[in-house]
Order: structure tokens, then sequence, then C-alpha cells
């Protein structure tokens, strides 16, 4: 210790460097972008009819239904849960509130309340079983996949039992007004799918009760160490899951002109799949609405170009399912990350 | 010490009320009483120090104060008034701030966003930008050297742990507790960290600090609180209780703790040879060669590239050029490799890289050794609870049962495991990083004591660590600077020398 010189302090902080490669990172939510464009060239090269305004407008009203239960079902696994009940609810809140105001003729319950009851009871119905799945979840500790498993089944077997398996086709004029109204030149649908990603994603990117979703599926622990009100936040969450899908049914009720007894069945995976494509991750906290919104544009595209390709009916099915396993393995690929 | 108690059952009448106080708290998990009617009152403005072993309810203590947990029996008050309810975390959150020794650090989310958890803004929509230069002010008051903007899940243990830290001190509150933050900082960190509590201290911010570094308590607490198997021991000011005394209410028995004895390493060819390493801007031209049965100390500061060189040896990482060789043979990339090679290695983040946490004590103490267990890759139950409780008992880990699973172990007790796991595989090899953080200092003695006879037996153990103590135990140190070691010692240094190397201080004396 007699003599001490300082080495040289060659700055070179590891950290840094290594750094900057997450910000490229959540470009990722831009990466359906590419997807699309391709998909809409290749389009129109199978069929003209495809870039035209009315098969646009077509493909897009299709998927609003979809969209909004990836909206719901992305939200729900940003916090880190699950929910595959939504389809089922597609089913049940529109059968349930029709069957409550049309007459027991019709298949109704006979109760015959007022029709313009019908929007209400809807949502109502969508607001409570969210609430309930968020009881059992949240309250009891009980998984989130047996749960939502478990009421997929009640409530579809609900569906029937009220309706007696038969679709419902004597429908209130305020039941079938949003699946079929235009506003300003476009369907009602699209205008409120639109609107509502738009809020889910503001509220997400920019306020703090959204932030605090991406929080809890992070760590639940540490959000609740941070003073969020993790069992109060996600019980709305899935509140919020359970209105959308009755809006959902809802819209699909309107466009189809009836409730039909399977309305919303299989949906579920078709869901999963758009929002796992659009970035969003199984295991909680990781991803964005705007890519789970891409993720839905992009399944729709697929859909439209098999149809217009004028795949048979009988193969459509098997052939959209193994595009949408391509798909997730390209979206691993262009991400980079695994999807857990 | 009376005057202590009976203030935290609130009848102090002429002494201002305490800035918070424990009383008579009883926490079971189970069949474990984690806590057992304690009760610790601490006075407005001081820093107190809480001691005691692996499992002594430390950190369960500090999840009542938080309002983390309910406690059993037994209330809080923060200055004389009681603690809000479970449910009103901001009410908990405006009484104290804390450091958990679990990370709480969200890694999908960026620094920035981490450092303002739950309050981006004080209404009205989030302006990221905003969010970040704050970030980035925060930080540099703190000195971490990260962008704000980078994903909390690509730092480094120690640039979590500093996060975590700028995050509790700068929430503005009047009490702050600190769980081990000091377990893994290097000294200059640590050196900051403890400003920036004197600062607060002066500021008349009340604190709670949890260290197993005695030094630590003495240097910077005013006074201190024993815990020993869930129960209080004694309160006193730092000045009244002398080290040995301190471990003595900690143990529970007046032994002294034992000398480092002397070892020799027999002449033998290098059991593992490292040419030329580099890795990057982590470490660049690292020679080594390790004899069986020799242990080598490696430390440096947190940016000497001493984790990245360990992490490597242990196939986390992959070199850019140079060789590692285990007994004259090239060792290949990745974990399967090097453990093929021989090569065992107690990571840095147990957490993320060494426990599986729902899965019993029995089950990840015998991972690597699950084909010894049985016939034909069968694992019979009987064998591994027979393996895992010998483990339990050699190494000192206090559980309920090695049916337990890890998540539910102290902090400590789950590096034990760690550590046990390296171990049971016999390596040739043994590379360790930071095997005591976090362990007591009876414990601290019994995990170096099984290092050092698994080296008895003839096992190469490089040792990287900050702890002068765990050092001590090795036969030649190699002290690290920004990628290149800077300076050997060998056996009979003093801790100015290392501390001076590790600063890139060179002393005559101390290159060899
Ligand atoms: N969630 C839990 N479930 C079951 N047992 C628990 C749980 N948390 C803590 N324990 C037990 O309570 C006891 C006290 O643990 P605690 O974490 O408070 O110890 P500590 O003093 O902080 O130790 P360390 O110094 O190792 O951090 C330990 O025996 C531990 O196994
Ligand atoms: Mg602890």
């Amino acid at each position: 210790m007699t003599t001490t010189a300082p080495v040289s302090p060659p700055e070179a902080p590891v950290a840094r460097r290594r750094l900057t490669g997450p910000r490229l990172a959540r470009m990722r939510d831009l990466a359906l972008v590419p997807a699309i464009i391709v998909l809409v060239l290749v389009g129109a090269l199978i069929d003209p009819v495809f870039l035209s305004s009315a098969n646009i407008t077509n493909v897009l009203q299709q998927q609003t239904e979809l969209s909004l239960l990836v909206l719901a079902e992305a939200i729900i696994l940003i916090g880190g849960r699950f929910d595959l009940s939504l389809e089922s609810t597609v089913g049940l809140a529109p059968a349930l509130a029709v069957a409550l105001v049309i007459p027991a003729a019709s298949n109704g319950i006979g109760t015959e309340w007022a029709s313009y009851l019908a929007i209400p009871l809807c949502l109502l119905v969508g607001l409570a079983v969210g609430a309930f799945n968020g009881l059992l979840i949240l309250r009891f500790g009980l998984s989130a996949f047996i749960v939502t498993l478990g009421m997929l089944i009640v409530l579809r077997g609900l569906q029937i039992g009220i309706t007696g398996g038969q679709n419902l086709f004597e429908l209130p004029m305020s039941v079938l007004y949003l699946g079929n109204a235009v506003w300003l030149g476009l369907p009602a649908s699209i205008w409120i799918c639109g609107i509502l990603f738009a809020i889910g994603i503001a509220v997400l990117g920019f306020f703090r009760h959204g932030r605090a979703v991406y929080a809890i599926g992070g760590n639940r622990d540490a959000a609740r160490a941070a003073g969020i009100r993790v069992d109060r936040v996600m019980w709305t969450v899935f509140i919020v899951g359970g209105l959308l899908a009755a809006l959902a049914g809802l819209l699909m009720t309107g466009r189809l002109g009836s409730v039909a007894a399977a309305q919303g069945d299989g949906m579920i995976f078709t869901v999963f799949a758009a929002a796992v494509i659009g970035g969003v991750s199984m295991e909680g906290g990781k991803g964005t609405l705007f890519g789970a919104l891409c993720g839905v544009i992009v399944l729709g595209l697929i859909n439209n170009i098999l149809t217009l390709a004028g795949v048979s009916a009988q193969w459509i099915q098997a052939i959209y399912g193994l595009i949408i396993l391509v798909a997730l393995m390209l979206a691993r690929l262009t991400t980079g990350k695994a999807q857990d | 010490m009376t005057d202590v108690l009976t203030d935290a059952a609130g009848s102090g009448a002429a002494a201002p009320p305490p800035a918070v106080s424990a009383h008579e708290i009883t926490k079971r998990f189970g069949a474990t009483t984690a806590l057992s009617e304690v009760s610790v009152s601490i006075q407005a403005g001081t820093t107190h120090a809480l001691v005691g072993r692996n499992g002594a309810g430390k950190s369960t203590l500090v999840s009542v104060l938080t309002g983390l947990q309910r406690a059993d029996e037994g209330t809080v008050a923060f200055g004389g008034a009681p603690a809000p309810a479970p449910s009103d975390r901001d009410g908990w959150r405006r009484q104290v701030a804390c450091v958990y020794q679990r990370s709480t650090i969200i890694p999908a989310l960026s620094v920035a966003e981490n450092l303002f958890l739950n309050r981006q803004t004080d209404g009205g929509p989030i302006k990221w930008g905003g969010l970040r230069r704050r970030a980035g002010a925060l930080l540099e008051e703190y000195g971490v050297d990260v962008d704000p903007g980078a994903l909390a899940g690509d730092l480094n243990v120690e640039q979590r742990q500093l996060v975590e830290i700028a995050r509790a001190l700068s929430l503005g509150t009047r009490f702050i507790i600190l769980d081990e933050p000091t377990a893994r900082l290097d000294a200059t960190a640590i050196e900051r960290l403890f400003g920036r509590m004197r600062t607060l201290a002066a500021a008349g911010v009340t604190m709670l600090f949890i260290s197993h570094h005695l030094r630590e308590v003495y240097e910077v607490c005013d006074t201190v609180t024993v815990l020993r198997d869930a129960r209080w021991v004694l309160t006193e000011p730092v000045s009244a209780v002398g080290h040995d005394a301190l471990v003595a209410a900690m143990t529970g028995e007046a032994v002294k703790l034992t000398e480092v004895a002397p070892r020799s390493v027999p002449d033998a060819p290098p059991v593992l040879s490292l040419r030329a390493l580099t890795l990057g801007d982590a470490y660049t031209g690292i020679d080594l060669d390790l004899r069986p049965g020799e242990m080598v100390g490696v430390t440096g500061s947190g940016s000497s590239g001493k984790v990245s060189l360990a992490e490597t040896l242990g196939g986390l990482r992959r070199a850019d050029s140079g060789s590692v060789s285990v007994s004259g043979s090239a060792v290949g990339v990745g974990v399967p490799a090097a453990l093929r090679a021989g090569i065992g290695l107690v990571p840095e983040d147990r957490h993320r890289e060494g426990l599986v946490p729902l899965l019993s004590v029995a089950e990840n103490a015998t991972l690597p050794i699950g084909d010894r267990l049985g016939p034909a890759g069968v694992v019979v139950p009987r064998r591994r609870t027979a393996v895992a409780e010998e483990m339990v008992r050699r190494y000192d880990i206090r559980t309920e049962s090695a049916a337990a699973p890890v998540a539910s172990l102290s902090g400590g007790n789950a590096q034990k495991v760690v550590l046990a796991r390296a171990l049971s595989t016999d390596p040739r090899v043994l590379v360790l990083i930071n095997p005591t953080a976090g362990v007591d200092v009876r414990s601290k003695e019994s995990l170096l004591g099984a290092v050092r006879s698994a080296a008895d037996q003839g096992t190469g153990v490089l040792m990287v660590s900050d702890e002068l103590d765990d050092l001590r135990h090795c036969d030649r140190v190699l002290v690290m600077f920004h990628g290149r070691v800077t300076a050997t010692l060998s056996r009979g240094w003093d801790d100015a020398q290392v501390v001076a190397a590790v600063e890139g201080v060179t002393s005559e004396g101390a290159s060899s």
C-alpha cells in the first residue's frame, strides 16, 4: 500500500450496450403490419373483388364480434388470468335477454317484459357472468382455467335449457338495431368496435389503472406491494370481459337476425389464437391491445381470402386451423420471443 | 429496553409516541410459527437494525409492518395511531416504504415504470416522455447507470436491487424498511446507499435495516433488535452491545466464530484451465489454472465482469473467444455441456436460475441427481426424501419438512438449498457466485465448511464473491477490474489490499 496508481477506467458499462435492444423489441407491436400488407396484396391478386369497399366492410363487420372477444381476452390475459367462458356468454346473454321479453309462443320464457329492456338485460347478464367468474377465481382462489371451463359448459347448458335448444327468431327491434344499423356510411358494429379498441388502447397504455393490469400480470406480489388493489382491478377486468362478450353476442344476434342455440360455439380457440398471434403472452403482463387487434385483422383477412379462393366448405376449417398454427409459428419467428 | 417495551404498549405518556410499534405480533404459517409475541418499537428519526439467523422471522415481521400480511395476533401502530385496514393499500403506502428481500421488480415493464409503479401520474393520462425523464434524473441521483426505457427484466441482479432501493427511498414516506438491501450490492453501491441513509436520517426519516453483516449494523444503525426462533430477544443501542454479544444473542450460544484453518493444496495438473477467455465488453483475456482441491476467489466491483466470467464457466453465457478446458479436454457450449464436464454452478439469481419455487425442497435439492435415486430414471420417493433430509440436516436448512415448497423458505434458507444442490453432484469444478448472500453468520460457516470439505476431496473451487469472509477461505484471490484480472493476492492479504484493488487502485505489494 505504498504507491497507488489508478488503473485506467474504461467506462463501458455492460448494461447500456445490452439494454438498447428491448426498445426495438417493443416495435413488435407493429410486427404484424407487414403481414397485413402482404395478405392484402395476396387477396387483391386472387380476386379483384377483394379490394372492393363492400368486401372490406364485410370482412371488418364479420370480425367485429371476434374482435370484441379478443379485446376482452387480451385484457384478461395481460392481467395474468384466463377466461374461456366468453364464448358461452356470447350465446347466453342475448338468448336470456330475448327470452325474457318475447312471448312464450316464440320460445320465450313467458315473462314478456318490456322489449326495450332487452339490451340492458343482455349487458347485465354479461356483467353478472364476469362478476361471478371473478368471485370464484379471486375470492375463493380457484383456478381460472377450471372455473371458466366449467362456466363455459354451464352457460351453454343454461342457454339450451332456457330456449329448449331452439333458435330464437322473433327478436325485438332494439336487439336487431346494432347489428344492422349504418352510421356515416359504415356499419354501427365497426364504429362500436373501433371506439372500444381506442378506449382500451388509451386506458391500458396511458392510465394508471390500465397500467395496473400490466403490473398485476407481471408480478402480482410486486403490484400489491406498490399499493395496487389487485383483486379489485382484476374483478373489474373480468366484469369488463363479460360485458364485452355480451355486447359481441348482441352484435352477432343483430347481424344474423336470430339467436342460434350454438351461438359463439368454438370461438374461443380463434380468440386465443388472435391474441397470441398479436403478441399477447399467455403468461401475463405482456402484449398490447393494438397487437391483438392486428391479430384479429390477420385472421379475418385469411378467412376472407380462403373463401374468395374458393376453398371448399368441407376443407375450410382444417385449412383455417392449419394457417393459424403457421401464423403462430411465424409470429414466434418475427418477434423472436417464446410465446409462453 | 423495558422502556421501549412499555412504549410499545402505548402507555408512554411523556415521550413522543414511537414512529412505529408492533405489539405482541404472532404469525403462523401452517405448522410453522414465524413470529411469536414479538414487540418492537422504533423511535422517530432513528435507524433501527433487525438481526437474527435465517428463518428467525425478520422478513415476516417486515411483511406485517408493510401490511402485506396480516398478523394472527397483535397490533401495529404508526406514530401512535393504529395501522390502516389490511385492504387500505394506499393508507399503508403513505406510512411505509420498503425494499423487500424478494424482488418486486416487474420484468416486462420498463425501468421507468417500475420506479413509478402505481404513481405514474397524479391524474390524467401518463406522459411517457416526462416519466422517463423523471426516472432518468432519479437513477442519476442514485448513481444507477441504466437506461430508464430499458426493460427491467434485462437488468442484472445488482441493477435491479438499486432500482428497488431508489424507488423505496424516493417515495417520500417517513418510515422506510430495507430488508437485506446490501446482500446483492458491491462495496461502492453499499457506500452510496449508506450515504443516502445518513441523509435521510438527518432529515428525520425513521428506518428499519436488516442485514447479516453486523459491520453494517454498527456503521449505520442507532439501535438493534435481535430475533431468535421467532421470538424477540433484545433491543439495545448498538453502542451497548458488542459484536460477540450480538452473535450470542442471535445464536443463543456463546461460542466464538471459528478461525479459518490454513490448508495446503497438493501439486497436480490443473483441473480447470482458461486461456485468453474473452466476452464482448464483460471481460477480456482471462487466463487461469485451477488445481484440484484449490479454492480461488474472484472479486471486483459490479462492472468488473466477475459474474459474467462465472456464468460463462457454468454454461449460462458463451464466450466470444478463448478456451475453457476441464482436465485438459475442452468444454462445449451450454449448461448440459458444462455439467457433463463436471462444472457445477451456484447462480447469482436464485429465483430466476436457481430454484423452482413451487416444487418441494427435496425435489429442488435433488434435481440434478435424479438418475442416482433409483433404477432407469425412476425416482424412488423414499430415496429422494432420505437424501434431501440428509441435506437439510447437513446444511442446517430451516424448513417445515423436506416436502415443503421452496417458496415458503426464508431467503437465506433458499440459498442453502441452491448450494446443497450444487454440491450434491460431486462436481470436479465448483463455480460459486455470491454463495453466502443473505446467509446468516453461523450458517455461513457451515456452508463454507461444506465447500471446503468438497475442496479437500479434490474439487476445484472458483468463488466469485464480494465478501471478505468468503474470500478468506480461498488459497488465492483474483481481483478483476473492468474485465481484466488486475491483482492476484495470495494467502495472508489484508482487507485494505482487497478494497484498494477492487476500487482499481493497485498497490505494489499486492500484485504478483
Ligand atoms: N409463505 C410462507 N409459508 C410457509 N412458511 C413461511 C412462509 N413465509 C415464511 N415462512 C417460514 O417462516 C419462517 C420465518 O421466515 P422469514 O422469511 O421471516 O425469515 P428471515 O428471518 O427473514 O430469514 P432470512 O434471513 O433467511 O431472510 C421460516 O421458517 C420460513 O420457512
Ligand atoms: Mg428474510
